[in-house]
């Protein structure tokens, strides 16, 4: 069972090397309601790092499911080194060679880094656990990433790109000939991604297969070697990585045109900076500080404006959006709203003033995965729509249909949970929950992070429509192309400080990264304070320097 | 607490080691909270009864001898704890365990101790099947055996107190109470001897750190590949042959197996448990915080009989205190993650 030492499997002896590892060929799958694959086929030859591609609702998360045992097929066939699999449990794939690093964190967060990274097989002398060999061995494999901590902490107090990295250290141990990585990266910055690039050639090197699934186009160039790219369910191409553009890439997947996509850009967004400087002042912070997150952050945000917030994880972004939206406190500083100085003793106070807060994390501070579409969009209209504490059902179910329809928020009707929605309509309808509130300013953190190619155009469209009609909006991002393309204008932190505001034509990728990187130095003599305080990230971002 | 981690080599970062000392004070903060609450407790009962015997050593014999079926059960519940479920059956499986003890009392001391045990595991190993198998909530499973359990209870008495065999008193059934080593009764020895082992269960066994991985988050659990059904299943059938093992011992105290007594022990465990500090959602706990709320909640219920009070408002004050001390905990626990 689990006890059984993974080595032992990867070393048995592989059948025909000149075969592929995996083959996957017409496999089928169908939900109840939905026909998740009709088709779809993915070959992954050994040693090779395979990316594969397509927008949400593609069947690309169902195609990995079925090779992880996660969830069973209705049709076709796999081999997998050379003989013929159907993984009945995940545990089922451990044991047969296929480790899988899931895009949700999966690891128990009161339980130590080395407690999560050997769980199920916790090394044993005498029938108990031998917490010495564990903790040696976990530091070992993390110190082949290139991560130094006590793997005795418990798992939580790690930030999450860390937790990630703990993740891939456990996969990265089963020693498999496969390791699936979905979305590993959605929640690493530059340098952990570099890290995780070596882990990978790494791999690579020892001729383990790595499958890669990402969002980020250019994470596919720099480490795989083929691509399989897959559309409603159906594998509609497979090549090698550099024998395909990237623009010709998204067609694919988008099933669209290249001259098309051409002619579009990158991001949703038309090209902006058309409106820089026109509308009236509406949200000005004024060298705000709080504790060691803000130490003198500048942002104004004009009406009918895209302001973008760009930084490095831990550089005080989303701090300072949470302050604007009175669920922090500044010790100094000042905050004005439409020209009045604010007072926000909390959120309610912000929404009440007109201002929206679509959050990072959506799964956490989102959305009630329990409840409803319309419950979820209307979750902050509460207070609007009910009369003596009384929900007006009628007027509820109207604005919930007009933003359906306005959003194009694509799901079975109002009252289907919204945890069976894709992550694009998940993010259209916690939209949809500021906008039928008729904000004057709406805060983004992350808009489309996680989110596919088409879904996320989709939205970056629809802010640059709610700018035109007079919206304020600070966007907080991690891709260079949303500041540069979405953003009029572009305000850099650094350490909690304002260093850098772009108008939209200066801001090109390398002028904000330079901004948003400038004096590392510094950034390090001030590690010691950060550790302290904050604890791991600041130990990853420059410590190891 | 758990993980007692060995001290860090030399070779970790200083900022990293600096970290952990912070969090393991932090921890030790925490951990105290309860012992700390308890000595105070102990000191004020000294203090006000101990002229009344409250510290005599005849009122602390029996303090323990009573609390120790308390500690047995308690023990089971931290476990079933912390896989994030809970045991409403075991004050049921406490008086089958006494009333089949007491019938069986006749047959000899290990005939009886055996006959209470195997009937609670059975319990355990139905709550904990039914949980599995069907995903169904432990709080309604466990409900449903508390019914049933209490009637089957009543049947196997037939609704009468069942007294001892005549035997038992001289075959060494009653002495699995009243029995004292040097100046420790024997229940409270075999609560002390089964804390230490549920201690090494706990730390050093996969079983341990897979009812704490499940706890913490049941999704990773599974991912992972862990034996999910067989440790809930075996986690309950821990807590039913505990608590079928304190019934053997009540009927050795009482003399007799009493279909309706042991009314609320398993609030009473589920109170010491979470007083101690393991977290009701799962996934973190000790079992020795679960022994200092046993002591805790005990030492009060002791000394609240030392004051002439109607007893209706001795409940008001143990519930009083519960809230106190829950509260308290939750601060310093509060103040431990942001020391973390």
């Amino acid at each position: 069972m689990a006890s059984a030492p993974p080595a032992a499997i990867a070393a048995t002896p592989t059948a025909d090397p000149s075969t592929p590892l995996l083959v996957m060929e017409g496999v089928t799958k169908s939900f109840p309601g939905v026909v998740a694959l009709s088709g779809a086929s993915l070959r992954v030859g050994r040693g090779e790092v395979h990316a594969l591609v397509g927008q949400n609702g593609a069947g690309k998360s169902t195609l990995v499911r079925i090779l992880t045992g996660a969830h069973r097929r209705d049709g076709g066939t796999v081999v997998f080194d050379g003989r013929p699999i159907d993984f009945r449990s995940p545990q089922a794939a451990q044991v047969g060679g296929v480790s899988t690093i899931y895009q949700e964190i999966n690891l128990v967060p009161y339980r130590s880094v080395a407690e999560n990274i050997f769980m199920g097989r916790e090394p044993r002398s005498f029938g108990l656990i031998n917490w010495r060999k564990m903790n040696r061995d976990a530091r070992a494999l993390l110190a082949r990433l290139g991560i130094r901590i006590d793997v005795t902490r418990p798992l939580l107090e790690l930030n999450v790109a860390l937790q990630q990295m703990v993740a891939i250290a456990r996969a990265v141990s089963f020693d498999s000939k496969l390791v699936v990585m979905d979305e590993p990266t959605s929640s690493l910055d530059d340098r952990e991604v570099e890290t995780l690039f070596n882990v990978i050639r790494g791999l690579k090197a020892d001729g383990v297969s790595v499958l890669f699934i990402t969002h980020r186009l250019d994470e596919l160039y720099a480490v795989c070697d083929r691509v399989t790219i897959m559309r409603d369910g159906v594998t509609v191409d497979e090549r090698p990585m550099a024998e395909i553009g990237k623009l010709e890439l998204v067609a694919r997947m988008l099933g669209k045109e290249l001259g098309e996509v051409r002619r579009e850009g990158q991001t949703g967004f038309r090209d902006a900076g058309r409106r820089a400087g026109s509308g009236r002042a509406l949200l000005e912070v004024d060298h705000i500080e709080r504790g060691r997150a803000l130490q003198g952050a500048t942002v104004a945000v004009r009406e009918g404006e895209i302001v973008g917030l760009a930084g490095l994880l831990g550089s005080g972004r989303t701090e300072v959006a949470r302050v604007v939206f009175g669920a922090d406190q500044i010790e100094r500083g000042e905050v004005r709203f439409g020209g009045q100085p604010t007072h926000f003793r909390g959120p309610g106070d912000a929404i009440r003033a007109g201002i929206g807060f679509c959050s990072e994390d959506r799964k956490v501070e989102g959305i009630v995965p329990h409840l409803s579409v319309r419950e979820n969009l209307t979750l902050a209209a509460l207070p609007v729509l009910a009369r003596h504490g009384i929900v007006d059902h009628d007027r509820q179910r109207e604005i919930v249909d007009r933003f359906i329809a306005r959003l194009g928020i694509k799901t079975a009707g109002p009252d289907q949970p919204i945890r069976e929605l894709s992550g694009g309509n998940q993010q259209k309808v916690l939209l949809a929950r500021w906008l039928c509130l008729d904000p004057k300013l709406l805060i983004l953190d992350e808009p489309t992070r996680g989110i596919d190619v088409g879904a996320k155009a989709e939205i970056q469209a629809l802010v640059d429509e709610l700018a035109d009609g007079g919206l304020g909006v600070l966007m907080i991002s991690s891709e260079i192309e949303e500041l540069t393309e979405g953003g009029d204008r572009v305000v850099v932190l650094r350490d909690g400080r304002t260093v850098a505001e772009l108008s939209h034509a200066e801001a090109d990728q390398d002028t904000i990264l330079a901004a948003m990187a400038q004096g590392e130095g510094q950034a390090a003599a001030g590690d010691g304070q950060a550790a302290a305080g904050v604890g791991v990230p600041a130990a990853v971002g420059g410590g190891s320097a | 607490m758990a993980a007692t981690a060995p001290p860090l080599p030399a070779s970790e970062p200083r900022a990293d080691a600096q970290a952990d000392r912070r969090a393991q004070l932090g921890s030790l903060v925490q951990r105290q909270g309860a012992i700390l609450a308890l000595g105070l407790t102990l000191l004020f009962g000294w203090w006000r009864y101990g002229d009344n015997g409250f510290t005599g050593s005849y009122n602390l014999t029996e303090a323990l001898r009573y609390n120790a079926m308390f500690a047995l059960i308690a023990l089971g519940m931290t476990f079933v704890i912390m896989t994030g479920g809970i045991d409403l059956s075991v004050g049921a499986v406490a008086v089958i365990g006494s009333v089949l003890a007491a019938r069986l009392s006749g047959e000899g001391v290990w005939v009886a101790i055996g006959g209470a045990v195997l009937a609670g595991v059975a319990v355990g190993l139905l709550n904990g099947g039914l949980i599995a198998a069907f995903r169904i909530q432990p709080f309604i499973v466990t409900l449903a055996t508390l019914l049933a359990g209490r009637g089957l209870a009543l049947i196997l008495s037939g609704n009468a107190t069942v007294s001892l065999s005549t035997d038992a008193f001289t075959n060494g059934f009653i002495e699995l109470s009243s029995r004292n080593l040097g100046r420790v009764p024997l229940p409270a020895a075999i609560a002390a001897v089964a804390f230490v082992a549920g201690s090494v269960v706990l730390n050093l066994t996969r079983f341990g750190r897979h009812v704490l991985a499940f706890g913490g988050n049941e999704e990773a659990a599974r991912l992972a590949g862990l034996p999910v059904s067989r440790t809930i299943v075996a986690v309950y059938a821990l807590s039913g042959g505990l608590a079928g093992l304190a019934g053997a011992i009540l009927a050795a105290q009482t003399f007799a197996g009493n279909p309706n007594e042991a009314v609320g022990w398993e609030l009473s465990a589920i109170a010491a448990v979470v007083v101690g500090g393991t977290l009701l959602t799962g996934g973190l706990g000790s079992v020795w915080t679960t022994l200092v709320g046993v002591l805790l909640l005990g030492a009060i219920i002791n000394m609240l009989n030392f004051e002439s009070l109607d007893p209706y408002w001795q409940q008001v004050i143990r519930g009083l205190f519960l809230l106190v001390v829950v509260v308290l905990q939750s601060r310093l626990a509060g103040r431990r993650r942001s020391v973390a």
